[in-house]
């Protein structure tokens, strides 16, 4: 099972040098399983978009960012530049998550199952919380309701453990929740 | 479709009491407190009253119970435990025919080797008692 995405700050410059005593810092914020990965990515990123790479710069700190509230419900929105089998295209997708990271979680889920675009094809632009009156999706809208209600209507029963689940079973489950 | 001829009488909502019935928290109550997404809700137990911390858990492994309290959106831990407590839902959870076969379940998988000697006597016991009844009535016509 894959460790679970995390979100890094990284902050970074080139060396130091006679000319340039004091390079400018840059900051960027990753999404990574862990800070190897973290500080991989920086490098990618900033050798693309400066001339610098690791060998020539220096990364100054790594700082995990821990979601502040886990224990309430926010609305994500994400900004994402990906691959496809022809060309490259720009998204905006919208989460329900307790955590940025596991709203990021889903994002790869759901761009790898509905686009086949693998983690390394997608680049997230931008990350937001979004209130809920900004949200555009109807999927996370409908979720927007302080009466909300519905029935699990097919519910799969399943053994508590696994060491209680049998293997063949004399009666059909009962799929009615009630 | 109303309420009333709806075939389902438990929902998802806020406010709805399930039981854990999978993971670290199997068997212990907790209170809808908000809904991620339809397969997703936010629960509350509080940790210190039902066992269950806050977090958010797929639906799937919960089942829902016939109690619902009153909470509003997002509750926290203090008005969710008033509100299971001004409904004594615990106790009434416990006293309800679900409650009393989860009860039964446990103590019939805590049975120890005497226990199920003791069962089987009093099967035994049981059976004969009928039998003899039931001969008696059949031989009297």
């Amino acid at each position: 099972k894959k460790m679970a995405i995390r979100e890094f700050i990284v902050v970074g410059r080139k060396e130091p040098s006679e000319a340039e005593p004091n390079p400018p810092l840059y900051r960027m914020q990753v999404f990574a399983r862990n800070e190897v990965i973290a500080r991989s990515r920086f490098w990618y990123v900033l050798h693309a978009a400066r001339k610098m790479k690791k060998t020539t710069g220096e990364i100054l700190s790594v700082n995990e960012v821990v979601e502040k509230n886990p224990n309430t419900v926010k609305n994500f929105g994400m900004w994402l530049r990906y691959n496809s089998r022809s060309g490259i295209h720009n998204m905006y997708k919208e989460f329900r998550d307790t955590t940025l990271c596991g709203a990021v979680e889903q994002m790869y889920a759901d761009m790898n199952g509905r686009h086949r675009a693998r983690a390394s094809s997608v680049h997230i632009i931008k990350t937001a919380v979004v209130k809920a009156e900004d949200t555009r999706r109807p999927n996370l809208k409908q979720m927007h309701n302080s009466k909300i209600k519905f029935p699990l209507t097919h519910i799969q029963p399943r053994a508590s453990h696994k060491r209680y689940r049998a293997k063949f079973v004399t009666s059909r489950p009962t799929t009615f929740a009630g | 479709l109303s309420n009333s001829t709806m075939v389902f009488k438990r929902f998802v909502q806020i406010g709805r009491v399930a039981r854990v019935n999978f993971g670290k928290d199997e068997g212990k109550l907790c209170v809808i407190v908000n809904v991620v997404d339809l397969g997703k809700v936010l629960v509350e137990g509080p940790i210190e009253y039902t066992g269950v911390n806050r977090q958010k858990i797929s639906i799937k492994r919960l089942d829902l119970t016939d109690f619902v309290v009153k909470v509003p959106l997002g509750a926290r831990a203090g008005t969710v435990k008033k509100a299971l407590e001004a409904d004594d839902i615990v106790n009434k959870f416990k006293q309800s025919s679900e409650g009393k076969k989860l009860e039964i379940q446990k103590a019939r998988a805590e049975m120890n080797d005497f226990d199920r000697f003791k069962l089987m006597v009093a099967k035994k016991t049981r059976t004969r008692a009928v039998k003899v009844k039931l001969a008696e009535l059949r031989k009297s016509g």
